[in-house]
């Protein structure tokens, strides 16, 4: 596997103050990359669903922290992880059902709906009492990093 | 996110501005629902037009003052929404939910612009 040309990481505890700061972090990093308007708030959108739910599930009644580690490749591949380590899922195929929820009745239970929808892949890796990797992948076009040069 | 209420006879109007996540929700619902319960408005219209940024909690959002409305016999109306709060309000389905004034249209589509 090719090595990511840029990297970053970023720990920030669960507080729901911090998911406009990880969607900002995130669009910050990629702007390098020089993303379509779509594209920057597809992953927008999809970083702020996995956090929201590291804040509002692994995290209930607690405040624990959370990492995200995001890697640039050449070729676009932009690789997304957010990592807690929080209460974990009991059953990860019941939990990314649409609608699916246990967050109340002001949550949809779209979630992993919309990551899915906005990213490329989704992969989603948990165990009780240990936490959750969310990752995911979406290819940002190329194009436009190459009008810029030219 | 920034909220300006007006309550008239005819109903009360909630412009949002700013960006709609699961941390902004929390207080909107609150000051949106006491409001509806002081105004005892029958008319609820909630103003997207200056939302920059919306996840699944306006989804949320949107589902519950739905329901709240028709416990109280009322309506809700959703105006003002762009195409890209409308790609994630699709998810959800709720072009089909009967708040709309007009018919929700995606612009891109209409003028025929691809998209991915």
């Amino acid at each position: 596997m090719k090595k990511p040309m840029n990297e970053m990481k970023v720990t920030f505890p669960s507080r729901s103050a911090n998911e406009g700061f990880a969607r900002a972090a995130v669009a910050a990093f990629l702007s390098q990359l020089d993303p379509a308007v779509d594209e920057l708030a597809d992953l927008r959108t999809a970083v702020s669903e996995a956090v929201t739910n590291c804040i509002v599930h692994a995290y209930r009644d607690e405040i624990g922290m959370i990492t995200i580690h995001m890697k640039l490749y050449a070729d676009g591949r932009t690789v997304i992880k957010i990592r807690d380590r929080g209460c974990g899922i009991d059953n990860v195929d019941k939990a990314m059902e649409p609608l699916f929820t246990t967050g109340g009745d002001d949550r949809s239970g779209l979630g992993f709906s919309v990551m899915e929808s906005f990213t490329d892949r989704l992969r989603v890796s948990s165990h009780i009492g240990k936490g959750t990797v969310v990752t995911m992948e979406k290819y940002i076009a190329v194009r436009h990093r190459q009008a810029r040069v030219v | 996110m920034v909220i300006r209420m007006d309550a008239t006879p005819s109903g009360l109007t909630v412009w949002l501005s700013g960006e709609l996540d699961h941390h902004s929700a929390r207080s909107l619902r609150e000051q949106v629902d006491a409001a509806v319960v002081r105004s005892s408005a029958t008319v609820l219209r909630l103003d997207f037009s200056g939302v920059t940024f919306m996840d699944s909690s306006g989804i949320g959002l949107i589902m519950g003052r739905y329901r709240l409305l028709q416990s109280r016999g009322g309506k809700l109306l959703v105006v003002g929404v762009s195409d890209r709060l409308l790609r994630v309000m699709k998810l959800a389905g709720l072009e089909r939910l009967p708040v709309w004034e007009t018919a929700p249209v995606d612009t891109k589509k209409k003028q025929g612009v691809t998209r991915k």
